[in-house]
């Protein structure tokens, strides 16, 4: 008899759908379907069983791979650690949060840098926040609430499929009956994407300008003039725009790359968090980052309430921890070339970092955990694979919104095969003996 | 397991009356036992120093999202502020301390239970995971109710045994332990950006009063029986004037009286009352009315409160009080985090600098005191400093040196940059009052244990409890003239004994015994109404399937449940 | 008729990608989804190409050969997007601002037809023989 398992998790993108169906073959390994995910939730699960190493692979003189032992494989990464003088593990955008406390504790006994994948992505929200706060909520909050949504510099058609199927546009919530209906939708971005195809109104602002056109949303809602046209677009439509945001019985501005990876990085987001300071004098107002990964807010939580700081960590004193985004980040810190050992956990930095500091982390040994092979696993001096969080492994993930989700396994890990906390832990121990 | 003996020592244990004697305490795996049933104890030499059972501290936020907000967007809290590792994990952050540091600070100040003053249900997995990685010290979380849409809805209605029911559920399903209640009616307004200014002050849609809301849970309270009381954060907190709000809340409490297995005798907890003792109509006019205050809470002995010490130091304010944060914001226009919690609650946060060069600052420190120098019964005011809001925690020896010594409150005011106009303002230089050791045990752990409903497993020395034992250097007969001896001598104990291991000796923490979750886990009737309730809400309108709301037990690290059984 | 413009580079998630990264950046999904450009109608007429037709792009750090498709989400005249991944990495430049986020959105690109003869390549071979890992196969 097959086994239908409710409730289950998507292991993908930071919406965290938790209302998964996965039907499971009648001996429990095989995964046979999915219900109600998206098309890339829906992948990760079929795809889970494909390309599946359980064991490590070290690269061999001749360029070619070797399978070894777990025991072996951690030895050496222990080994690795230990004689680094500036170890980087660097990742986690998708692993439990039991295999991020795991891996910071290593990084604590050998003296490492540990950074996730914020680094590359939602990091100059982090910057903003420190400056500027966050007046944020949960998705139900906008689910039950929220009578007009803005996406600015975000596409979560592409990037967030059923964003706004559970939370922001189509749902029916306790305040919000009538739906979509109800709610106005403004879109702000260069291109015309899927996302505008549903929105009441789409600001085409010009690349790179959000800054200025945050900047005359702000000069219009205190009431004064701006010139005809800022970043692209005309006065008439940021007025309009600025007036439906004012008269919003609770609305939401849901921000994304657009900001954080276009000139300005964390300015575009401070102003966007002024901005909806600002609105709060008016009405209610909230904004959120949307969050890539399942769990990507994971790391940025857990080493905060370890460490007190989301990302970046230098603790390659060992007593104290420092953070310094632009020192201690992982790019910059590739691109300076002073990190001599890489470990690359839950991402592939191999295909996210542009190629120049690929390369010079490339010089040094570099470790892949993960599950599947993937360009990092291909140009490692060591793979090691793990089970797939959310498929195999169960754990605890944090939403995009910061919420907890506890997200169950479906199947068993293939035979032999850790999870990253047994991993790191393992790798710990062998540490201590070093 | 092992046996110990503290030999020697000036014992203080109100739960038992002990007002410093000279006795020994025997200890045996992980209890208190008589003496004389020690075989072959190991010698811990309490000669010359106070004896108390280990702190309980009844409010704290320490674990959860908010908090860690609060460590998360100011770097700053650890930049130069953080100690080098000591001991097993780093220690990070000043006002809002890692989750080790908390542990370990705890410790060092011979602290042995902390409350989490607030958790917000949807996140309990989180709070959770804090608290595993809270070393040494049990902790227990308080879900807050008071702008809870089920609890909101059923109170309106006055069906009492239906929010009994759904309260059991959700401290289960959270493992939580108590009936928080924080700006009643008031956070969920300020899910639209509004709020309510008096208890009497309905709720948007919902046309609930605080009021009721209050009212309506001190019955449930009592009608399930739970270990701890309400504890109410009251509405208008933090404006002038607001001792009238404070005073009608709680008179709320007036005809109630509590109904529980555990000792505990009062039906409202008022926390960090400091906060709601103003007088005056502006910030010109603010003054102190701790006195009107204290006479109510004297003369009504079905109220504890903990006074909410300002410190006087750089910190980071954060509470369920969503308005009173924002309005906060607009105060020092530094950065500002909000966080609305679906159907349950909100969040708010911003930093806050109390300076002795700001007149309002030195006189909410005078309330603070005063509230706790007017206390009639110890065993009913309590030291906190709603860490970190008026101040951070490892501040309480600070706070019992100012209690204990007239000498340093004087020090600390001839810093006051505006002495005179505090002075006007307050009753405080009026007050010679000095706290005695004793009157201390009964305002840090026997009064705030038996308060909680735990007086059975913490606070005190008696046979059967757990272990806990905190030595302090001091010597009851011969007490040091520094003042600044006292605060040092509560920093740093001269021996922490948790579950009868000895974790903290001078003051470093040198073995880190298991720590636990303590829950409430109450049994109530069948009740298909709830049921039902529940599972429309969390269809339609929460964001998480209700079988993943409830923590997997997995989550729960080392649980100690305390059992009631409501099912009369 | 151009033979080259230049044109303001963003590269971004897009659901193919998406796909494509679950299904293995080794897959033929992956290639098929990253290894495009998207430019405006206008942009593509000025460099006279026929549809899907390769590109070579380059910035101040590198070049790719890439597809030139015609996507749903139009962009305007000047406005280009490789969606993000191995071949959009090729050419991002690293520079963060000193914040750690490189500069994904909002780089100078010249976009010119491909020089005869030149392919896309695989990804393997475009990150394995970035690091002379690559052995041909």
């Amino acid at each position: 008899m097959v086994k239908k398992i409710e409730n289950v998790g998507c292991p993908f993108c930071g919406v965290c759908c938790d209302d998964l169906v996965v039907t499971v073959s009648d001996d429990g390994k095989k995964i046979l379907e999915v219900e109600n995910a998206c098309v890339i939730g829906s992948t990760v699960f079929h795809r889970a069983m494909s390309e599946r190493h359980t064991l490590p692979r070290l690269r061999q003189p001749d360029g070619t791979y070797k399978e070894i032992s777990y025991d072996e494989a951690i030895d050496y990464a222990a080994k690795v650690f230990h004689n680094a003088k500036k170890p980087l593990i660097y990742g986690f955008g998708s692993t439990n949060c039991e295999g991020m406390a795991a891996a910071a504790k290593v990084a604590e006994k050998a003296g490492a840098v540990i950074d996730n994948c914020a680094s590359i992505c939602h990091g100059s929200s982090f910057l903003a926040i420190f400056d500027n706060g966050y007046p944020s909520c949960t998705l139900g909050e906008v689910k039950n609430r929220a009578d007009v949504i803005v996406y600015w510099g975000a596409n979560p058609a592409h990037a967030h499929p059923r964003h706004m199927s559970r939370y922001s546009i189509f749902p029916r919530g306790f305040f919000t009956g009538k739906g979509h209906t109800g709610r106005k939708i403004v879109v702000i971005d260069p291109r015309h994407t899927d996302t505008a195809q549903m929105a009441d109104i789409h600001l085409q602002v010009k690349q790179g300008h959000d800054y200025d056109l945050f900047d005359a949303f702000r000069t219009v809602a205190r009431g004064h003039d701006i010139p005809a046209e800022v970043a692209g677009v005309k006065r008439e439509d940021i007025i309009e725009v600025v007036d439906i945001m004012k008269k919003a019985r609770f609305g939401t501005i849901f921000y994304g790359m657009g900001l954080c990876h276009s000139d300005g990085r964390n300015h575009n987001v401070d102003i966007a968090i002024s901005l909806t300071r600002d609105l709060n004098d008016f009405t209610k107002w909230t904004i959120m980052a949307m969050r890539g990964h399942y769990n990507i807010t994971g790391p940025g939580v857990v080493w905060s309430w370890q460490y007190g700081f989301p990302y970046c960590l230098d603790l390659t004193k060992r007593d104290i921890a420092h953070m310094n985004p632009g020192e201690t980040s992982s790019v910059d810190l590739a691109m300076r070339e002073e990190v001599d050992a890489f470990f690359n956990v839950g991402t592939d930095a191999a295909a996210h970092f542009p190629i120049e500091p690929v390369k010079r982390l490339r010089k040094h040994p570099w470790i892949t955990v993960d599950p599947h092979p993937n360009m990092a696993t291909e140009i490692s001096d060591l793979h090691i694979p793990v089970g797939i969080v959310g498929v195999e492994v169960p754990g605890i993930v944090y939403r995009m919104d910061n919420v907890p989700v506890q997200y169950r396994n479906v199947i068993d890990p293939p035979e032999g095969v850790p999870s990253d906390e047994e991993l790191f832990e393992r790798i710990y121990e062998r540490l201590c003996e070093l | 397991m092992s046996e110990l003996i503290v030999k020697n020592g000036f014992v203080f244990d109100p739960l038992q009356g002990i007002k410093g004697d000279r006795m020994d305490i025997g200890i045996k795996d992980g209890k208190f036992v008589e003496t004389s049933a020690l075989g072959n104890p190991k010698v811990i030499d309490a000669a010359g120093k106070t004896v108390m059972a280990g702190g309980v501290d009844i409010h704290s936020h320490v674990v959860g999202p908010k908090v860690n907000v609060g460590r998360l967007f100011r770097p700053e809290d650890k930049l130069f502020k953080s100690p080098l590792k000591r001991g097993n994990r780093m220690e990070m952050g000043f006002s809002v301390p890692s989750t080790f540091k908390t542990g370990y600070d705890y410790a060092r100040m011979g602290y042995v239970f902390v409350n989490e003053a607030a958790m917000p249900p949807l996140h309990s997995p989180h709070v959770h995971e804090e608290i595993r990685d809270t070393p040494i010290i049990d902790n227990a979380a308080m879900p807050v109710f008071g702008n809870n849409w089920f609890t909101l809805e059923y109170l309106k209605n006055n069906e009492i045994e239906n929010n009994a029911a759904y309260t059991a559920w959700l401290l289960r399903a959270t493992r939580g332990f108590a009936i928080k209640v924080v700006n009643p009616g008031g956070t969920e307004a300020w899910g639209w950006g509004l709020n309510c200014e008096s208890i009497h002050d309905p709720v948007p849609y919902f046309d609930i009063t605080p009021a009721k809301i209050v009212t309506g849970l001190i019955e449930t309270n009592e009608h399930l029986g739970l270990p701890h009381s309400v504890h109410l954060h009251c509405n208008n907190l933090g404006n002038p004037g607001n001792y009238v709000d404070t005073l009608d809340s709680l008179k709320l409490a007036e005809g109630y009286t509590a109904k529980n297995n555990f000792g505990r005798e009062q039906v409202l907890h008022i926390t960090h009352i400091q906060f709601d003792s103003y007088g005056g109509d502006s910030w010109r006019t603010f003054e102190s009315k701790a006195e009107e205050i204290m006479d109510y809470v004297n003369a009504h002995d079905n109220i504890t409160v903990d006074i909410g010490q300002v410190t006087l130091d750089e910190t980071t304010t954060m509470t369920a009080d969503g308005p009173f944060e924002h309005s906060l914001r607009g105060l020092n226009n530094l950065k500002w985090v909000n966080t609305d919690v679906e159907l349950e609650t909100a969040a708010g946060v911003v930093p806050y600098v109390y300076s002795p060069n700001i007149r309002v600052c030195t006189i909410q420190w005078a309330v603070g005191l005063e509230l706790a120098l007017f206390a009639k019964d110890p065993m009913r005011t309590f030291i906190s400093t709603d860490h970190p809001n008026a101040g951070p925690f490892f501040r309480y020896p600070r706070v019992i040196k100012w209690l204990m010594s007239r000498e340093a409150r004087d020090a600390t005011m001839k810093t006051f940059k505006w002495l005179e106009r505090t002075i006007d303002a307050t009753s405080i230089d009026g007050i010679d009052r000095e706290l005695t050791l004793y009157e201390i045990a009964q305002m840090t752990r026997a009064g705030p244990a038996k308060a909680l409903g735990i007086s059975n497993t913490y606070g005190g020395l008696v046979p059967g409890m757990d272990a806990n034992v905190a030595i302090y250097a001091l010597n009851p007969e011969d007490m040091p003239s520094d003042p600044e001896m006292i605060e040092k001598a509560f920093s740093q104990c001269a021996y922490l004994i948790k579950d009868g291991v000895v974790a903290v000796q001078n003051g470093e923490v040198v073995a880190e015994p298991a720590k636990r979750t303590i829950w409430v886990d109450v049994k109530v009737p069948d009740n298909a109404q709830v049921q039902r309730d529940i599972y429309e809400h969390f269809l339609r309108h929460y964001s998480v399937g209700v079988e993943n709301y409830k923590i997997f037990d997995e989550h729960v690290h080392n649980p100690r449940a305390i059992e009631v059984d409501a099912t009369q | 008729m151009a033979k080259k413009i230049t044109l303001n580079m963003i590269t971004q998630r897009s659901v193919e990608e998406g796909v494509g990264i679950v299904s293995g950046k080794m897959s033929p999904e992956y290639f098929e989804a990253c290894s495009i450009i998207e430019m405006h109608d206008d942009d593509v007429q000025a460099l006279g190409l026929f549809p899907n037709q390769l590109v070579k792009v380059t910035s101040e750090c590198g070049s790719v050969i890439v597809k030139s498709v015609k996507g749903r989400q139009t962009l305007y005249p000047g406005l280009a997007f490789i969606p993000q991944g191995v071949y959009a990495n090729q050419i991002v430049p690293p520079r963060t601002q000193a914040t750690g986020e490189p500069q994904y959105s909002g780089f100078p690109v010249t976009v010119e037809p491909a020089p005869l003869g030149e392919k896309r390549k695989s990804t393997l071979e475009l990150v394995q023989g970035a690091v002379g890992l690559w052995r041909g196969d």
